[in-house]
């Protein structure tokens, strides 16, 4: 009677074991497909060769290099930073066909593409801005 | 039976560790990659960021540095925001006050704005330390852990902070600003982390308002303090502001 419960709750370990294991093996895959499902990676014309790290490891990552460096930029003063907001928008912002600078939270654009798609909200831009300064903005 | 049990258990933990180690690593060099980078440039406690204005040069009903700080930060006619608000709910960073002697009738026009206490009563009273001080003595809001309880509007004797009661849309790149949290003149650190002075400063017209290094005798805000009579506004309190004013 007992070994058979413990056998029981043992399969059901393995099972729970499974999905959790199976679950995150999925997020990773995701995380590295970034162009399938609408997920597409757009750089404007402004961005130089790279990011200021590996595509793989900003797609998982840059919300701790962007935490990491607010408070070294708000704080401490240091404003020459990797993980800056005001870069990120310079780079990845797009245009529309009238040249109108679209803000990064649109709908498909850089950041809300992703983030929809994962389903994570996105509170950045409640603060900060969408668009780099001087530029014309489309119209919302 | 129990045995086996056990080595299935350790093995599953064995498992789960090696998974973490995989998943980890980049965490784990991205501390080491910031360690080695980080430059001993930003704020310096050598220093203290402080302003003179001249009210006898102040004139009045001029408003060059209100609106100077409106399109540098983003709020006020500087921007297509906060048109819900009432004039009383809308942000104000710095605005012109004008005193009057009640016996002569002489008035004297001044800006008032965050006068960046080397004692802040705001700091004091946060709960959650967004409101603090740099160590160069520019009093900042950390609106990423501002909770918009407002207690250090309270507390400020110089009625220098704001409120956003509203979502915002079109804000500056170097002033971030949103709903639910407090905001003050920052002494434009985005500026003077550079190199630069505060808009106000640089845009007045009259030249009544001077920024330096209060802490370096050879600045020309130093010098000037040290020839001309000023004063700090509700000195009393012993807060000991940055901004001091002459003439008044």
């Amino acid at each position: 009677m007992l070994s058979q419960m413990l056998k029981q709750i043992s399969r059901q370990r393995v099972t729970v074991v499974a999905l959790v294991l199976g679950s995150l093996m999925g997020y990773a895959s995701i995380a590295q497909s970034g162009d399938r499902d609408g997920v597409r990676s757009s750089i404007s014309p402004n961005a130089g060769d790279s990011c200021v790290r590996e595509t793989s490891w900003m797609r998982r990552n840059h919300m701790e290099l962007l935490q990491h460096d607010r408070d070294r930029t708000l704080r401490q003063g240091i404003r020459s930073v990797d993980g800056s907001i005001k870069g990120c928008v310079e780079c990845h912002v797009q245009q529309d066909d009238h040249g109108n600078t679209v803000a990064i939270n649109a709908e498909n654009q850089f950041c809300s593409s992703c983030h929809a798609f994962t389903s994570v909200s996105i509170d950045c831009f409640e603060c900060h801005a969408t668009t780099p300064d001087s530029v014309k903005r489309a119209a919302k | 039976m129990s045995q086996d049990h056990n080595k299935s258990r350790r093995h599953f933990l064995g498992q789960a560790a090696a998974t973490t180690a995989v998943i980890a690593p980049g965490i784990t060099l991205m501390t080491i990659a910031q360690a080695n980078q980080d430059q001993p440039h930003g704020a310096s406690s050598s220093k203290r960021w402080g302003m003179l204005v001249d009210t006898n040069k102040c004139t009045d009903g001029c408003t060059d540095c209100v609106s100077a700080c409106q399109q540098e930060n983003g709020w006020g006619d500087g921007s297509s925001d906060e048109s819900l608000s009432n004039p009383q709910q809308k942000a104000q960073w710095i605005r012109t006050v004008t005193i009057r002697d009640k016996q002569t009738g002489h008035t004297n026009q001044l800006p008032m704005m965050c006068q960046h206490c080397e004692s802040p009563a705001c700091v004091d009273v946060c709960p959650t330390g967004a409101s603090m001080k740099r160590v160069d003595g520019i009093v900042l809001v950390d609106k990423h852990i501002c909770i918009g309880c407002r207690y250090c509007m309270m507390a400020c004797p110089y009625k220098a902070r704001s409120f956003v009661h509203e979502s915002l849309h079109d804000q500056k790149s170097n002033s971030p600003r949103g709903k639910g949290t407090v905001e003050a003149c920052t002494m434009c650190v985005h500026r003077v982390d550079h190199g630069d002075q505060p808009a106000c400063v640089e845009k007045c017209s009259s030249g009544a308002m001077m920024f330096g290094d209060l802490n370096d005798p050879n600045s020309d805000i130093s010098k000037k303090l040290a020839e001309v009579d000023s004063t700090q506004i509700r000195a009393d309190l012993g807060l000991n502001p940055s901004i001091r004013y002459s003439g008044i």
